[in-house]
């Protein structure tokens, strides 16, 4: 955490919407997750693979998914300022070739600790409807 | 093949220390899409209070799953990788991660729990600086099918 770019804590009401982005996935997006992380799972590049273990086809790493809804929220709290980030993978992100999956997500105040001056950012991410990752709540100290 | 519910308890080590580089930072940062020049160049990081370029939020998975692969590597917990799901993750930031700092990380088996053939195996990576600080707790999740 820096104490040079918090966002205002007297500023804040719970609901509100903090931050948004339309994320557009493509094979593409994934090769370059998987160089940057170190995740060279094959459920994450190889179709027939993926298939092989039962899944519709490759899918985004839970992480990447995670990582885009943390850099939503970041993006709003400050570099370096998100102190906590948690999330359940509950439904994955199918990748079509060609194409792309579009993932939305949506960063809103969840609870607002006055004591500690720390907002619970909660994250929705849909994908096709429906949320792909559960209790995705991030932490942020406020000024 | 059962993952072994006796490994509840182990720890692996720290091994060498992982050394973070400011083109690793902008390359997570490119691909998470994080937008902050304090990703990606060392005076916009000081401008926000930083010594140097600061990873993004997730960034400490990086480091993290390197150490997790000392658990699924282990023969005798038994996690078998091809039928591994990622059920959750958590950040806890004690401090950011800047470029330039060198992390030994301790990976911890914090839980395994076996219900109707699925083991949950519950990780926690500690990372700490060079002085032995700590920097970041990051816990995982892993669902393991244990059918046939």
């Amino acid at each position: 955490m820096s104490t040079e770019n918090l966002p205002s804590f007297a500023a804040l009401a719970v609901g509100e919407i903090v931050a948004t982005r339309r994320v557009e996935v493509t094979r593409d997006t994934l090769v370059r997750y998987a160089g940057a992380s170190g995740d060279f799972n094959p459920i994450h590049y190889n179709d027939v693979f993926a298939e092989s273990v039962g899944l519709p086809g490759v899918i985004a790493h839970g992480m990447f998914t995670m990582g885009a809804a943390a850099s939503v929220v970041e993006e709003w709290a400050g570099p370096g300022n998100v102190v906590d980030f948690q999330s359940r993978f509950t439904r994955p992100v199918p990748v079509p070739n060609p194409g792309q999956a579009i993932v939305d997500i949506t960063a809103k105040v969840g609870a607002l600790d006055s004591d500690t001056r720390v907002a619970r950012i909660d994250v929705d991410v849909v994908y096709d409807g429906a949320k792909v990752l559960g209790k995705a709540q991030a932490l942020v100290e406020c000024a | 093949m059962p993952v072994n519910a006796d490994a509840v308890g182990r720890a692996y080590g720290p091994n060498e220390p992982y050394e973070v580089t400011a083109v690793k930072i902008r390359e997570f940062a490119d691909a998470v899409d994080a937008r902050s020049f304090a990703h990606r160049n060392a005076d916009a990081a000081r401008v926000e209070g930083y010594g140097d370029v600061v990873a993004p939020t997730t960034f400490a998975v990086v480091i993290a799953q390197r150490a997790e692969f000392h658990v699924i590597a282990d023969p005798e917990v038994g996690v078998d990788f091809s039928k591994v799901v990622h059920a959750d993750e958590r950040f806890t930031h004690h401090r950011p991660i800047v470029a330039g700092d060198l992390i030994s990380t301790t990976i911890h088996i914090d839980s395994i729990v076996q219900r109707s053939g699925i083991a949950t195996v519950r990780t926690r990576a500690e990372l700490a600086d060079a002085d032995g600080a700590p920097v970041a707790t990051v816990v995982s999740t892993l669902a393991v099918r244990e059918d046939a």
